[in-house]
């Protein structure tokens, strides 16, 4: 019943251990450079992504709908019907999915109309915050891939603080966000600590680290202290309202003051990333932490630092789940938000608008996914296959190169190869003139 | 290699061709074709939401997607099931359902608890009800809602036979139980089961002992989830090395891992939520299943609002209105002696009397 994602989408990117480093002086570790290739990706190969992973998701939705299984058994003797079928599904459940997500234009009245775009921003939230410290890491090198558990930690610290005690409205919202952004710090510095002191790689021990934490709110909820009073199921009692972020719209709309929260937070990882020396330093340690090193920048130092800055964002994240859309802590209040915001990272390419409107995206498709399976019964699987497949097209550029037909960057354009067959033509030609002729 | 290819590639696109040929169906027979089912109830509307685990965990959520497939196929009606994939899935889940104009909204699970709720307050003109849980207002008292309706479950009553039954049939004097996750509608169970053995002690003398659960104290051994069920034959094999000789396991599929371990180790099982003689493959070491009718109880909700008499008042299941019970013995029928039968019916006519109350902290 509270079994957790299992993290797909980062077993779509498994980064290469770094080999030893004295055989790297000259190059980068391995994991660094595949990182490199999938944030210096273009935009177009991002774009196209997503097409080719709705394209392949609109085959499956066909594949998976009985009324196309029936039309196909009698494929030849009337395909019309065949075709009916297919367009009948693959429209109706993707018209569904933006209409769960954008805008519903059957809805009875105008706040319902507009209700589905608030949910995107709503559930793209977590995925915001936590994709922007991601994406942190991302850039200072660091695969860190415990957004999960760091989440969790900071919807535990978030919930205590607010279930637990009783102070002014505002106060206890501020005390409890802090509290979630000090609680997904600590848990990310873990991992930190242990990759500067003893080198540890980073993949391993957010891993580790999102289990145990799974594991520690599942047994926190088993304790009183986290219990409604006279249950003991495993539901914290809820968040009161001096702690919870104040709804924007009103009572008709979940969307919450966590969402301005994680614009605010992509403005300051803007500055702290582009204008701050601090993040000339993550950036450097990220380009080449050996010439970092040799320039006088403490490479374990900075990454003590991107790991505490990436775990406070997604405790902020957790914050934004349990103070805002949840208002209760349960064991599955983080649900994957942590392993969908490394895609959210990745999609965006680390930078924070990509990330916003990666955030924004991975929102709708999760949105508009509920309405998808309400209105014509896709399975919300459908969902976490794309978004899985646009993992795996952004993690292997030269794949979508080649379904495009694009050109390789930094490789010879279309005329270049041209002139070169000429060339080579030429060359040859010459060769058997001068052998005739000799 | 490139030739077994091509030919793989043919045959199966020559497959797909032969599988494509049948004829089309003449057109009257694929307009309105689902209609002809049943009672014509089609403009009622009955959704359900999953909890986390899916409508195929072989247990609750299971059973209640069941129940309302039955009152599908049974009273016509025009069901819509929905899964969660996460906590965080009900609201939004329950919300839409209710925009698509669902008469009637079943939740499964403690944890749709408060989205339920809020979507009950919210929408007056929709019916909702709730599987394993009653609601509570905000200082925790339980509080009704006009159009929302609790489905319970006195498993207890039925889990105090099982425990008599295991006492009297065990031959090494030792039982023992075990739970997934410690929530009441499981603890529920191992309450009956460990007060069904002191009564067959009290009444026969003897001093079969429980393992595993402590009544008194509300601690026991659990499994930590409803999904690994090597932690289920772990713990089950510990418990017979510890000399039990029948076993409750109260954790849905993990049970599984439990009726292994009992399979090799001699032991037997009592199976709970279903009768795990016909769901199971462990038939033959299966004396007998603590069921909880969810199935029944979502098709008799369902078809109560049909007919326009739904009400809010909880629907608790009991051995009297058969919504919990005693599975058949099968291949245990020679086997449980026939005092102890006897013993049973008298124990059941007397709990449904309301002469002997089954008491329990975790009763609904």
């Amino acid at each position: 019943m509270t079994q957790q994602a299992m993290p797909d989408d980062a077993a779509a990117v498994p980064p290469t251990p770094a080999p030893p480093s004295d055989t790297t002086k000259t190059r980068p570790p391995a994991g660094a450079s595949i990182l490199r290739e999938m944030l210096e990706s273009s935009w177009l190969v991002s774009l196209l992504a997503i097409v080719a992973a709705l394209v392949l998701g609109g085959v499956l939705i066909a594949a998976a709908d009985p009324e196309v299984q029936e039309a196909a058994t009698y494929f030849f003797a009337r395909p019309s019907d065949f075709f009916q079928a297919v367009w009948n599904a693959v429209f109706g459940a993707y018209s569904a999915l933006f209409q769960g997500a954008v805008i519903n234009f059957q809805a009875p009245d105008l706040q319902r109309a507009l209700r589905p775009l608030t949910e995107t921003m709503t559930v793209s939230t977590p995925l915001i915050l936590a994709g922007l410290g991601l994406g942190i890491g991302f850039r200072a090198g660091l695969f860190n891939i415990g957004a999960q558990g760091q989440i969790i930690l900071g919807g535990i610290f978030a919930g205590f603080i607010g279930f637990t005690f009783s102070l002014p409205p505002g106060l206890h919202l501020l005390l409890a966000v802090l509290g979630a952004a000090l609680g997904g710090a600590i848990w990310a510095s873990i991992a930190g600590v242990l990759k500067a002191r003893t080198g540890a790689h980073e993949v391993i021990v957010t891993i580790m680290l999102n289990n145990i934490a799974v594991y520690l709110v599942a047994y926190l909820l088993t304790t009183p202290a986290f219990q409604r009073p006279g249950s003991s199921n495993p539901i914290s009692p809820p968040i009161p309202s001096s702690a919870t972020f104040p709804l924007l719209l009103g009572e008709g709309f979940r969307l919450h003051l966590g969402f301005v929260l994680a614009l605010l937070v992509a403005v300051g990882v803007w500055w702290l990333m582009e204008r701050s020396t601090l993040g000339f330093r993550f950036r450097a340690v990220g380009e080449n932490p050996h010439a970092a090193r040799t320039a006088g920048i403490s490479v374990a130092w900075v990454t003590v630092w991107v790991m505490a800055i990436a775990g406070a964002l997604a405790g902020l994240g957790g914050a934004a789940q349990v103070l805002g859309t949840e208002k209760v802590l349960t064991a599955g209040v983080a649900a994957s938000f942590g392993f969908d915001a490394i895609t959210v990272a990745l999609l965006g390419r680390s930078r924070p608008l990509g990330t916003v409107l990666a955030g924004l995206l991975f929102g709708a498709l999760r949105a508009g996914g509920f309405a998808m399976q309400a209105r014509t019964g896709t399975p919300i699987d459908i969902v976490l296959v794309v978004q899985s497949l646009i993992v795996l097209f952004i993690a292997a550029p030269p794949l979508v190169r080649a379904i495009f037909r694009l050109p390789t960057p930094g490789g010879p354009t279309r005329a270049e190869r041209h002139a070169a067959r000429r060339r080579a033509k030429a060359a040859t030609t010459t060769t058997t003139t001068q052998e005739v002729g000799a | 290699m490139k030739r077994a290819t091509q030919v793989t590639a043919l045959a199966a696109v020559a497959a797909l061709a032969l599988a494509a040929c049948g004829a089309a169906p003449e057109d009257d027979e694929t307009t309105g074709g689902g209609d002809d089912t049943a009672g014509g109830n089609s403009d009622f509307s009955a959704c359900m939401v999953s909890d986390a685990g899916g409508f195929d965990d072989q247990s609750f959520n299971q059973a209640g997607f069941e129940g309302l497939e039955q009152a599908k196929t049974e009273l016509g009606i025009t069901a819509t099931e929905v899964e969660s994939s996460a906590d965080t899935d009900y609201a939004p889940n329950i919300d839409n359902l209710v925009q698509q104009g669902c008469n009637l909204v079943i939740g499964v699970g403690f944890l749709l608890e408060d989205p339920i709720q809020a979507a009950a307050e919210a929408n007056p003109d929709t019916n909702f009800a709730l599987i394993d849980s009653s609601f509570s207002d905000a200082d925790f008292n339980p509080v009704e809602i006009d159009n929302a309706k609790p489905i319970l479950f006195n498993t207890a009553e039925a889990a105090f036979l099982a425990g008599y039954l295991a006492a009297g049939m065990s031959e090494t004097g030792t039982v023992a139980t075990f739970g997934g996750i410690q929530i009441p509608s499981v603890a529920i169970f191992m309450d009956g089961f460990v007060d069904g053995v002191a009564k067959y002690n009290e009444d026969n003398g003897t001093e079969v002992k429980t393992l595993g659960w402590d009544k008194e104290a509300q601690t026991g051994s659990f499994t930590g989830d409803f999904e690994n069920q090597a932690n289920g034959q772990n713990l089950a094999q510990g418990f017979i090395d510890q000399g039990a000789d029948i076993i409750m396991p109260v954790a849905g599929p993990v049970g599984l891992g439990a009726a292994a371990a009992a399979q090799s180790g001699g032991a037997k099982i009592i199976w709970v939520d279903s009768d795990g003689f016909l769901t199971t493959e462990y038939g033959d070491i299966i004396i007998t299943s603590v069921m909880k009718q969810i199935g029944p109880a979502v098709f008799d909700t369902v078809s109560e609002s049909v007919d326009g008499n739904f009400t809010n008042e909880p629907y608790v299941g009991t051995l009297e209105n058969e919504g919990v019970g005693l599975a058949p013995f099968h291949d245990f029928e020679d086997q449980v002696p026939a005092e102890l039968q006897d013993m049973l019916a008298q124990y059941q006519e007397q709990i449904i009397a309301g002469d002997l109350v089954v008491e329990s902290t975790n009763t609904p």
